[in-house]
């Protein structure tokens, strides 16, 4: 049998990352241990020892306190604690703080948390517009809040420090002191800018990050949650994690996790620096192909400040970004369209909607990105796959589309 | 060869896919996404393409080691199915969305797109056969043919019959030497999560398989006169588009027969909104007229002896074919006139007669209108 050659190019880091030898040590070394975390014998103190050299580690990392490090299952749930906790906390205070303000570019593990809010609990959205490059400026987020019943009304901003789709980078510390000014509390995801660009979660009253993104296990994430914050926790139980996310700690996990980011916040300068020049060569190389295909988002050769370093996101006229996954596939480069989608069906990205891009320009969409591990010959390869590719996505888009009439009798 | 396997999630394509692995092709799944919007996980379950069906076909995929995705062809099959269905009815014909997909869909958009994307070919789980013979005339010296499957109960031929040598020449129906309980057999051996799921019945995109109260939703209600064969009014309908020729039940007739008997639809008219009945007599049909040719294979000529089936899983019926080659510009033959053996009942206009050689597939066309010799 003879099926398409494995993927031996991974260009797919921001959907999750190969993890680090020292993590896989790491990880083992304590699934070989018994103890809960929670437990008073020596068992359950050598956890507990683990858990906690693994929390101030991981504070140090992300500049903030050990006490506001709390360990969730990930991105997702990390998001969902701080959008609906602190929706509820505020709301349960002041009743007219019924407002949320959050960027249109936001990932789902955020967006979907505020639609639930407005489906089911009263809540109002005020989505800030980002700028064509998925840029939310100071302004804008100044402008969102005091529309809709001003300032007073709103529960909590949210934009997300680094965009998963086209990789634009928020200017987090402007945006955080607008929401300062009038005493709301700030959120980022900041899942995406771990490891790339300099991450400092004290700006935040609530941040995000997860471990697979960065070489860590899956399955385990942070919020750092300011000590003032005390968002109402979704699941409740034994009352670990500052009583905020009950359930017995996951010490390998963590252990595994606090390795990860702590690599991650120590070699991001030379990190950055490494993907942004793999970066340049491969949006160089692919606007050279076709004229018809255009780089999403801020660019700029060796500028990993408003862009992150590893992430390339291209758009060609004419054609299906799941054409181009396949075809890409089938050349042994693995790849991703960027978007969410359901059941496997393509949509247009709300990312690049949001930015203002037509329906129609929003199909032809692939997401390119680098992590550790990442080489000059991944760039290469990919851009000897793509000519052929490219022919051929646009012709399968031409049959699926234009040939309507042509089998009719 | 490089192959597209259509897996709706069901047990048959499942196995069609495998077989073809086996056979030694390079074999790549792909689900088409074909309802608007899936807002359940089990709506429109009796049919295709909802997100569990899409779920078991990626299961089966990841099974076999293959790659799979679900393209979106919901627009293309709302235009050229969906709209087409209610906009037959609408005109008073019967019309059988399983030939309309694999003419427009599956073995058009889907195999076009898959050709585009550097495939040979199509696969799916239809009970057919293909044989190929040798033709000097055809492209290579071979010729692709279209046959019945092997099992009668499962035969899906008929809903093939609207593929032409094009089409026919990259399509690949791994199953048609099988019957069905071996299939189901072959699947549990292969240990597909699929094996016992249930067939798909009725038309997809009725969930819950009510025809009639789709149209009426479709196409509004538009009350009207039910009338016998004498121009009596016996009862009143909720809209003629809604009554297909042959049927007994639901008509609400206020008005006895004279001779007690019971009496069918036999024939509607969409443009005066009427629906008339009479006794089973009245049913039976013998000529049929079709248009909206497709031949699997070479055109006949003339007037030729062959099989005609009238439904998915009808009998077939000795009939004289006549090709009429004087309708069509370039000589294409535009219209058929079937003469049927025997007088058939519940036949009706914008049914498909698919015509048989034997076993083979000769081709197929619409009914335009159905009288008695």
């Amino acid at each position: 049998m003879s099926v398409p050659a494995p993927a031996r190019v991974y260009l797919d880091h921001a959907a999750t990352t190969p993890v680090l030898d020292e993590v896989v040590e790491v990880v083992a070394r304590e699934m070989r241990q018994t103890g809960n975390a929670s437990s008073l014998h020596d068992p359950g103190r050598r956890a507990r020892r683990v858990v906690e050299e693994s929390r101030e580690q991981v504070a140090e990392a992300l500049g903030v306190r050990p006490s506001e490090v709390v360990f969730t299952s990930g991105g997702t749930e990390a998001d969902n604690l701080a959008v609906k906790g602190t929706y509820a906390a505020r709301r349960s205070v002041d009743p007219a703080r019924d407002r949320l303000v959050v960027a249109g570019t936001e990932h789902h593990a955020v967006l979907d948390p505020v639609e639930h809010l407005v489906a089911r609990e009263g809540a109002r959205v005020t989505w800030v517009e980002p700028d064509g490059d998925g840029l939310v400026t100071p302004d804008a987020l100044a402008a969102a809040l005091a529309a809709d019943g001003g300032p007073a009304t709103v529960a909590l901003v949210s934009v997300m420090w680094a965009n998963n789709e086209v990789g634009t980078v928020a200017p987090v510390p402007a945006l955080a002191a607008v929401a300062r000014e009038h005493g709301i509390p700030f959120h980022s995801d900041a899942v995406q800018a771990l490891g790339q660009v300099p991450l400092d979660l004290s700006q935040v009253d609530l941040g995000v990050v997860t471990g697979h993104k960065v070489g860590g296990p899956l399955g385990v994430g942070v919020l750092t949650a300011g000590r003032d914050q005390a968002p109402v926790p979704l699941t409740h139980g034994g009352g670990q994690e500052r009583g905020l996310r009950s359930g017995t700690l996951d010490t390998p996990a963590i252990a595994g996790l606090a390795v990860a980011v702590t690599h991650a916040a120590q070699h991001q300068a030379e990190h950055a620096a490494h993907l942004g020049e793999l970066r340049d060569a491969l949006v160089t190389g692919a606007l050279a192909l076709d004229p018809g295909i255009t780089v999403s988002g801020p660019w700029s050769p060796g500028d990993t400040t408003s862009r992150l370093a590893g992430n390339v996101h291209l758009r060609v006229a004419d054609c299906e970004g799941d054409s181009l996954l396949y075809l890409l596939d089938a050349a042994g480069v693995a790849c991703s369209t960027g978007s969410a989608c359901q059941a496997g069906v393509p949509r247009p990205s709300h990312v690049l909607l949001a930015m203002g891009v037509p329906e129609d320009e929003a199909a032809g969409v692939l997401r390119l990105t680098l992590g550790h591990g990442s080489s000059r010959a991944d760039v290469d390869a990919v851009l000897a796959a793509l000519p052929p590719a490219l022919e051929r996505a646009q012709r399968a888009h031409a049959a699926a589309s234009g040939s309507r009439t042509r089998r009719s009798a | 060869m490089r192959v597209v396997a259509a897996m709706s999630g069901g047990v048959d394509s499942a196995v069609a896919a495998a077989r073809m692995l086996d056979a030694g092709h390079e074999v790549v799944g792909v689900h088409l996404a074909l309802a608007q919007s899936a807002a359940t996980l089990r709506e429109s379950a009796r049919g295709c393409c909802t997100l569990e069906d899409a779920g078991d076909a990626r299961r089966v995929a990841d099974r076999l080691g293959i790659p799979f995705y679900v393209w979106d062809m919901a627009q293309r099959f709302r235009e050229d199915v969906v709209e087409d269905f209610a906009a037959e009815y609408a005109a008073g014909r019967t019309p059988n969305p399983c030939l309309r997909c694999n003419e427009k869909i599956k073995f058009a958009a889907l195999l076009d797109k898959a050709l585009a994307l550097g495939f040979d070919a199509v696969a799916t789980g239809h009970y057919a056969q293909v044989e190929e013979v040798t033709d000097a005339g055809a492209p290579g010296g071979v010729r692709r043919e279209l046959h019945r499957a092997v099992d009668p109960a499962k035969d899906q031929s008929y809903v093939l019959g609207v593929l032409d040598a094009d089409q026919l020449a990259r399509s690949f129906f791994p199953l048609g030497d099988t019957t069905k309980p071996q299939i189901r057999e072959e699947a549990r051996e292969r240990g597909f999560s699929v094996a016992k799921k249930p067939d798909s019945h009725d038309i997809c995109f009725i969930a819950d398989g009510d025809t009639r109260g789709y149209l009426a939703t479709r196409l509004g209600t538009a009350p009207g006169p039910i009338v016998d064969s004498d121009g009596e009014v016996v009862g009143e309908h909720g809209g003629a588009h809604g009554y297909t020729v042959g049927q007994r039940r639901g008509l609400g007739l206020k008005v006895p027969a004279a001779d007690g008997r019971p009496r069918y639809v036999v024939s509607t008219d969409t443009r005066s909104n009427t629906v008339v009945v009479g006794p089973e007599e009245l049913l039976g049909v013998d000529v049929v007229e079709g248009d909206h040719l497709r031949w699997c294979g070479p055109a006949p000529v003339g007037e030729v002896d062959l099989g005609a089936q009238i439904r998915a899983h009808g009998r077939e019926y000795p009939a004289r074919v006549e090709v009429h080659a004087d309708g069509g510009s370039d000589g294409i033959p535009e219209r058929v006139t079937v003469r049927l053996a025997e007088r058939v009942r519940g036949v009706a206009p914008g049914q498909s007669v698919v015509l048989y050689d034997g076993t083979r597939v000769v081709g197929s066309a619409t009914i335009a209108s159905t009288g008695r010799a």
